[in-house]
């Protein structure tokens, strides 16, 4: 499939000398949610500012539709909407008149009709007449996206989208995003929630210190850096684990009631039976079981470590 | 190349509407500060100063006062309609849409004209009920109106670009512009100072435009017409340069 947006060899240096980007690839498909993961100053923002024209690229190239976002920044442009971390409106204007104007801006003749239906798809009809001034943070995270959304783009950017939003809010806004995904709209889409991330999200980019450190279908890096764990509850608590299961890796928790097993999901055996053998012959019993999956959040951290460590251990596993 | 119209229509109502909600203190302010002018110079010392080469030292002033508050307000209303975007923030959906320099120039600084402009009108309204007014030459008053409101709209938006803060927006109009246009003879002519000071004189920008806007009302100039225009000419071209150089290196407006 051909790319929306193509990003090669990108990089980007401030006049400080800080290195915000260093060599990035990356593809984006028509039609996705792609998540760009990242710790604070990661580098996510300066890639998505350099794409919509906010920020000037340093050295490399970037094409939106096949076209230069530089040579050709009227047509790339006119496809994209962002929607920016910070709450930035114009606070003595109407949100009619506000998202109005965003739509001739990107140069599209007025059209109160799609108007009038996009402020009705956001919850935002009551408020059409309201001064954005009067409206609560949620309101104007909603104000917008219907600001990105007005020129009816292609691609929207939305950069950390509920910040500060309240859960009922967020989940408005994830659906928001599905419901755009499904009218064909591609979703680039920041966030520190990786809950977030792993509810909506179809690929996930994972960004560190400028460098994209992985890319890849969401489902397939959880299956491939996700543990799982067994865990048992013990009738006795042990003071240490017996020689016997040492070459299991077991740890204990809760002060010895508990023992945990930590397996590899796409591991062909995964030494549950054998283990079980063991603790029967060991005369170890157990009154409970549970197993526990990594979230996204917890292999996304270990990717991070990873990359920082010196020694490229990864500590994706899930949390008790 | 294939313009935006959209854009520069979208940008252009969105800045007349901001003069339309603080139509009060957009208005008023220059009307009641010009009739101020007239109460002072006009009727207090005019009364006592004979006529300057055959116009009324009331009638006089009228063209000095509408170009001190055309400069003024051009400047004001340009850097504010800039500096307001950036200071919210909300500058990230100009530099984000598909627009060149072209298209945010003219719809700004024609914004900032257009006020000015009309705010020139409504004075020389207003003037005309303290003096008599007559215009010898309205097509070159008029070029002189759009031209100056132009230029000093384009040195407003630059203004707005460079300044950091509120404060620097008010420094320019306040300490640079306002004495110039004070000692740029709005208010006598330059034939009326020793001759060293009307040479120093010379070096003020203002003189021209005062000058060449003067002559349009009463066909009577400190300097040359032609010199007039070139001199104001020349300022637009510069300011025009500056703005083409902003937003091709991305001056203060992108990182």
């Amino acid at each position: 499939m051909q790319a929306i947006i193509r990003i090669e060899n990108l990089s980007k240096s401030y006049a400080d000398g800080f290195q915000a980007l260093k060599n990035i690839d990356l593809d984006v498909f028509p039609g996705e949610i792609f998540a760009l993961l990242g710790p604070n100053g990661a580098g996510k923002t300066t890639l998505i500012n350099i794409v919509c024209g906010i920020v000037n690229p340093g050295s490399g190239r970037i094409t939106v539709d096949g076209h230069d976002v530089v040579r050709d920044f009227r047509h790339t442009r006119s496809m994209i909407g962002l929607v920016p971390q910070e709450l930035s409106t114009d606070m003595f204007e109407t949100v009619w008149s506000t998202v109005s104007f965003s739509r001739g801006l990107f140069g599209y003749r007025a059209s109160p009709q799609h108007i009038e239906r996009l402020l009705r798809s956001l919850s935002l009809w009551d408020k059409k007449d309201n001064k954005i001034m009067t409206l609560s943070g949620g309101m104007k995270r909603r104000v917008l996206i219907a600001k990105a959304l007005a020129h009816e783009p292609r691609i929207l950017f939305l950069d950390e989208p509920t910040a500060g939003v309240d859960v009922e809010l967020r989940k408005d806004m994830w659906k928001i995003v599905r419901d755009l995904r499904e009218s064909g709209v591609t979703i680039i889409l920041t966030t520190h929630y990786i809950e977030e991330a792993e509810q909506m999200a179809d690929r996930v980019g994972v960004i560190n210190h400028g460098e994209i450190i992985r890319v890849q279908e969401k489902h397939e890096l959880m299956r491939e850096l996700g543990r799982k764990q067994l865990v048992l509850h013990l009738h006795e608590p042990l003071a240490r684990v017996p020689a016997s299961l040492e070459s299991f890796e077991l740890e204990l928790a809760a002060s010895g009631a508990r023992l945990v097993y930590t397996y590899e999901t796409r591991a062909a055996r995964t030494g549950i039976t054998a283990l079980l053998t063991e603790l029967s012959e060991a005369g170890i019993r157990f009154h409970d079981v549970d197993t526990n999956e990594s979230s996204l959040e917890e292999i996304f951290v270990g990717l991070v470590r990873q990359e920082a460590s010196p020694d490229g251990r990864t500590g994706a596993g899930p949390t008790q | 190349m294939r313009l935006n119209y959209h854009a520069i229509s979208a940008i252009y109502r969105f800045e007349m509407a901001r003069m339309r909600r603080t139509l009060f203190q957009s208005i008023a302010t220059p009307v009641i500060s010009t009739s101020l002018y007239f109460i002072v110079f006009g009727s207090a010392i005019g009364s006592r100063i004979a006529e300057i080469d055959g116009v009324s030292y009331g009638s006089f002033i009228v063209p000095g006062l509408i170009m001190l508050m055309l400069l003024t307000e051009s400047i004001s209303n340009a850097s504010f309609g800039i500096h307001m975007p950036r200071f919210t923030g909300t500058i990230f959906e100009l530099l984000s849409a598909p627009v060149s320099f072209v298209e945010v120039v003219t719809g700004y600084v024609g914004a900032a004209a257009t006020k000015s402009m009309i705010l020139g009108a409504i004075i020389l309204a207003t003037a005309s009920l303290f003096v008599d007014i007559s215009i010898a030459h309205p097509f070159w008053m008029l070029l002189f109106l759009v031209l100056i409101s132009v230029s000093f709209s384009l040195f407003g938006f630059i203004l707005g670009i460079w300044a950091d803060g509120w404060e620097k927006l008010q420094i320019v109009p306040a300490l640079i512009i306002t004495p110039l246009a004070f000692l740029g003879g709005s208010f006598y002519s330059i034939s009326m100072l020793p001759p060293t000071w009307q040479t120093v004189t010379l070096f003020n920008p203002v003189v021209y435009l005062i000058s060449g806007f003067r002559w349009s009302f009463y066909e009577n100039a400190d300097v040359s017409v032609a010199l007039s225009l070139s001199m104001t000419c020349i300022f637009l071209f510069i300011c025009l340069v500056v703005v083409w150089w902003i937003f091709r290196t991305g001056y203060k407006l992108r990182t």
